[in-house]
């Protein structure tokens, strides 16, 4: 009985984690960390995971708790629900259009997670290191292999550039398909589809129980493979573990100017509003807090439901996969790889979720059976990846089927409809990953730090400190921080509210590169435009709803007092 | 790799592993964390199924 007992806590702890672990931890984080100061980035890093991800994430779960009891799931409803007043349901429409964009990119990095465990699985990789091998000198043979599997990337996601890869524009389509990653795309936009139209969440759960044990075994093993990597190749001394892990952990920014490495202070890397947003960005989204995807799934629970301690204990085993294993195996590993220049200008862009995909197959390389690793790994990730892309499709779900009574299947026949042509987008228009870059940035880092900015307003001074607090302690175990209603009330909002105007006075008035290439470049423009018609058509649909619940409260019978 | 950055690399990763492990224990202390303690993962929209 005992061991019953210990083994569902267990279970408890895996399905927590699991649902938090995904492609933000091992792909997002390490890239986005090199480009703004390395070190140097951890102390916003760890300001923002204190004051602005753990209070937010208890935000969010108050909020929709609440929400809930007030019969609604979606963000549009709970905002309304909570004010009282129509037009704070179009607060909700950020909630809605965060998860749905980025699935349509989201997907994509799943489906090299797929293919990549495939082509290891399979031999393909094999194949193609072997070929690569065969045609180099004797004392070049493991970086040719690394070389071809590098370049297998590039063109397989898409990445080179239309007039550098093999073919015309007007055959992209049949090359995405018969060489790059469409296929993929499809498996995975199907799974995903299937999974989220029948339902089956009870299945999501003992697939995180599972694969949980089997990614955190598969990292431990990556990761003391790269620690004893050393210095694999002697011809180049400065390539070794020390260093890469000196490049990812040194309070030592890098800049590239005219494609030379220069060094930024510790001090002028803390200066930098971008290091301030991006440490919230990476908070954000590997934490799932400002997506409004929690705040949905919050008002599920019960009130004897201890949503304080599911928040931390999320928030707690994303911090630990993110900065103790891909902190520390995907930026050495790929300063030995493909040098530290590589890492600045793929951190710099929303590429730097490539990493990962371009320096790993060199640690298979070197690591015995690293081909079924090089699988295993992969495929793992896919997995964790899909329970997050699963999670991202939940809200807008629950407020087309509350919103527009649609049912399950309809309504996920319609999200199925609208992502898809994101989805394609994003995949056809894949070239050097711009619009992957802007779409990430847009919504990834922009409207999230908006939502989550509105939400900690919204709750410690609209809804109501008390009210919120609680909700939140309502079911509670653990004493929440007595300085919690301070940190809501004060240090939230004005930490957010003065990155946000810093980094607007930086970047939007001092014309900064994504303005600059929201000015010049038609992908991106396309791409933003791309957002825009999305969002307006969610506040169209979010419109409609609030006619539709106004008509069904007038028409229910008033109470009588 | 110089001693600060030795620093904030043992700072950081035994900040993160202390915190998950402090949570682990919070769970396993828990009186009824299997039913009350919740992820995405395990937490079943009412409309499924219907």
């Amino acid at each position: 009985m005992a061991t019953e007992k210990w083994g569902s806590k267990l279970g408890v702890i895996l399905a927590v984690t699991g649902s938090a672990v995904g492609l933000g931890n091992f792909l997002r984080f390490p890239g986005v960390a090199c480009a703004n100061g390395g070190g140097a980035f951890m102390i916003p890093y760890i300001i923002a995971f204190l004051i602005v991800g753990l209070p937010i994430a208890w935000v969010e779960w108050a909020m929709g708790r609440y929400g809930g009891k007030k019969g609604f799931s979606s963000a549009p409803g709970i905002f309304r629900a909570i004010t009282g007043k129509d037009h704070s349901a179009q607060i909700g429409t950020l909630a809605l259009i965060i998860p749905v964009i980025i699935y349509m990119w989201y997907v994509s990095i799943e489906a090299w997670c797929l293919g990549y465990a495939w082509k290891y699985w399979s031999g393909g990789m094999q194949a193609i290191v072997t070929a690569a091998q065969q045609a180099a000198p004797a004392d070049g043979k493991i970086e040719a292999g690394i070389q071809a599997v590098q370049n297998y990337l590039l063109h397989f996601a898409g990445v080179v550039p239309e007039n550098e890869a093999a073919g015309t524009g007007n055959f992209r389509i049949l090359r995405q398909f018969t060489q790059g990653s469409l296929p993929f795309l499809l498996i995975c936009f199907t799974i995903n589809f299937i999974l989220i139209y029948r339902g089956i969440n009870r299945g999501i759960e003992w697939f995180c129980k599972l694969a949980m044990p089997a990614l955190l075994f598969c990292a431990v093993l990556i990761l003391v493979r790269v620690l004893t990597l050393g210095t694999p190749n002697p011809a180049h001394p400065d390539a070794s573990i020390l260093n890469g892990l000196g490049f990812m952990w040194n309070p030592v920014g890098h800049n590239l100017q005219d494609g030379t490495l220069v060094q930024v202070s510790f001090w002028e890397a803390l200066a930098k509003p971008q290091t301030w947003l991006a440490a919230a960005g990476q908070i954000f989204f590997s934490l799932s807090v400002g997506f409004g995807i929690i705040m949905t799934y919050a008002s599920y629970t019960k009130p004897t439901d201890d949503i304080a301690l599911s928040s931390v204990s999320a928030a707690s085993g994303n911090g630990f996969f993110e900065v103790a294993l891909g902190g520390m195996i995907v930026i050495p590993a790929a300063f030995i790889f493909l040098g530290p220049e590589s890492i600045i200008t793929a951190g710099e862009k929303a590429s730097s979720l490539s990493l990962g995909f371009l320096a790993l197959p060199g640690v298979f390389e070197y690591m015995p059976a690293g081909h079924f690793f090089g699988g295993l790994f992969f495929f793992l990730l896919f997995i964790a990846a899909i329970t997050s892309s699963l999670s991202m499709l939940q809200p807008a779900i629950a407020f087309l089927e509350e919103g527009l009574s649609l049912s399950r299947q309809a309504a996920v026949t319609l999200l199925g409809f609208i992502t898809a042509i994101g989805a394609l987008f994003v995949s056809l228009m894949s070239h050097g990953l711009t619009v992957l870059d802007h779409m990430d940035f847009w919504t990834g880092n922009f409207c999230i730090y908006l939502l989550a900015t509105i939400e900690v307003i919204f709750f410690a001074h609209i809804m109501g400190l008390d009210r919120g607090l609680k909700e939140l302690a309502s079911g509670a175990e653990m004493k929440l921080p007595k300085i919690l209603p301070f940190v809501l009330t004060y240090i939230t909002p004005l930490f957010l509210i003065v990155i946000f105007g810093w980094w607007l006075k930086n970047e939007v008035f001092s014309n900064g590169p994504y303005i600059q290439a929201l000015k010049t470049d038609p992908t991106v423009q396309m791409t933003i435009g791309f957002i825009l018609i999305t969002t307006l058509f969610f506040s169209l649909l979010v419109h409609l709803a609030v006619k539709r619940w106004n008509q069904a409260e007038a028409s229910q019978p008033k109470e009588i007092p | 790799m110089s001693p600060i950055g030795w620093i904030i690399m043992l700072a950081s990763v035994l900040g993160m592993t202390t915190l998950f492990f402090w949570c682990i224990y919070k769970v396993i202390t828990h009186s009824d964390a299997e039913e009350q303690v919740h992820s995405p993962a395990d937490i079943d929209p009412h409309d499924q199924g219907e």
